[in-house]
């Protein structure tokens, strides 16, 4: 899996959010969109993309996209 | 002091998904209520720790899938006549919308609407219902009276068998069975604890329950042992909400 890749994913969750504010670095539950139903649709993409079963702590653990994408990466 | 209007003294009772959570919590607490308690699962492991916690003897266990047309039809052949079935197994899976898929909702729709429909069908086929048995649903308050977010596969497949609750309850009046289901909030259960949400998440949500905690699954157990005793003779059609007020 690749990161450039898991950014796109992660970003085609938001529907409000410009997709270049979707950088490795980005503090991905900063943004104003950001809410409890993304971070479902966070997991379940991940889930149906990765076949990789994120908790919920996974989330609040995880500040920045890349984080996130470690995460995903050490569960595979 | 005998009087007990709940008691459940001799009743043969079918309890399904009582290898954990809910269903597991009621095959325990009917049989400290006297009853003789058919449990039924599909993993023998879990559901062998339920049979040894049951107190008084007469029990019956039997490991079977009930998706499985050829499980539930032995099942069917091995039961007694019943004066009670509670159709409790169930599970969830959290999918916003346009996550749905067609695996995921089948399998939800199979396990938690069409196996209970089937299992109640059968026995009335049958003629497994003694004279004024009791029928009770595992419902939720999800779908039912409140809707929550990434939830839609399994509060559809809660409501429609409530519906199915309902419609049973007149059809089957005539014969004396009646029919009602239990609507919990959340309950401490296997079912809840699979880390979708987290510690956060869950601390927040407990916030909305008026009574600031979720519930034990023997307060859920508590409710079906009233449907299920002639303490609620009179009560058919009903759908009984055990949920901390957070429906309120």
């Amino acid at each position: 899996m690749e990161l450039q890749e898991f950014i796109e994913k992660f970003a085609a969750q938001f529907d409000e959010t410009d997709a270049s504010a979707f950088t490795p670095e980005t503090e991905f539950k900063a943004l104003d969109e950001w809410s409890s139903l993304t971070a479902l649709s966070i997991i379940s993409m991940v889930d149906e993309e990765y076949e990789v079963l994120l908790k919920g702590n996974d989330i609040v653990n995880a500040e920045t996209i890349d984080d996130l994408y470690q995460i995903v990466k050490s569960k595979r | 002091m005998s009087y007990n209007p709940f008691s459940l003294d001799g009743k043969i009772t079918l309890i399904t998904g009582a290898s954990s959570g809910i269903g597991q919590a009621t095959a325990i607490e009917c049989s400290k209520m006297g009853a003789k308690v058919i449990i039924t699962a599909r993993n023998e492991e879990r559901l062998n720790e339920t049979f040894a916690q049951l107190e008084g003897d007469g029990h019956q266990k039997i490991i079977a899938d009930l998706t499985i047309p050829e499980d539930l039809d032995r099942l069917i052949e091995s039961i007694p006549q019943l004066d009670g079935l509670v159709n409790n197994a169930g599970v969830i899976k959290t999918l916003p919308l346009k996550f749905i898929n067609e695996h995921d909702l089948i399998n939800i729709l199979n396990i938690n609407t069409f196996t209970p429909v089937f299992l109640t069908q059968r026995c009335i086929k049958k003629k497994k219902f003694s004279k004024k048995a009791s029928i009770v649903f595992s419902s939720s308050v999800g779908g039912v009276y409140k809707v929550s977010l990434g939830n839609s596969m399994y509060e559809m497949s809660k409501n429609a068998i409530d519906a199915f609750m309902r419609s049973a309850a007149l059809e089957l009046a005539h014969n004396g069975i009646r029919c009602n289901s239990v609507n919990p909030g959340m309950i401490e259960t296997p079912l809840i604890h699979r880390g979708t949400y987290s510690e956060e998440d869950r601390r927040k949500d407990i916030e909305k329950y008026p009574l600031k905690k979720y519930g034990q699954p023997q307060e859920v157990a508590f409710g079906i042992i009233y449907l299920l005793s002639d303490a609620s003779a009179w009560v058919t059609g009903t759908s009984l909400k055990i949920d901390g007020g957070v429906t309120l």
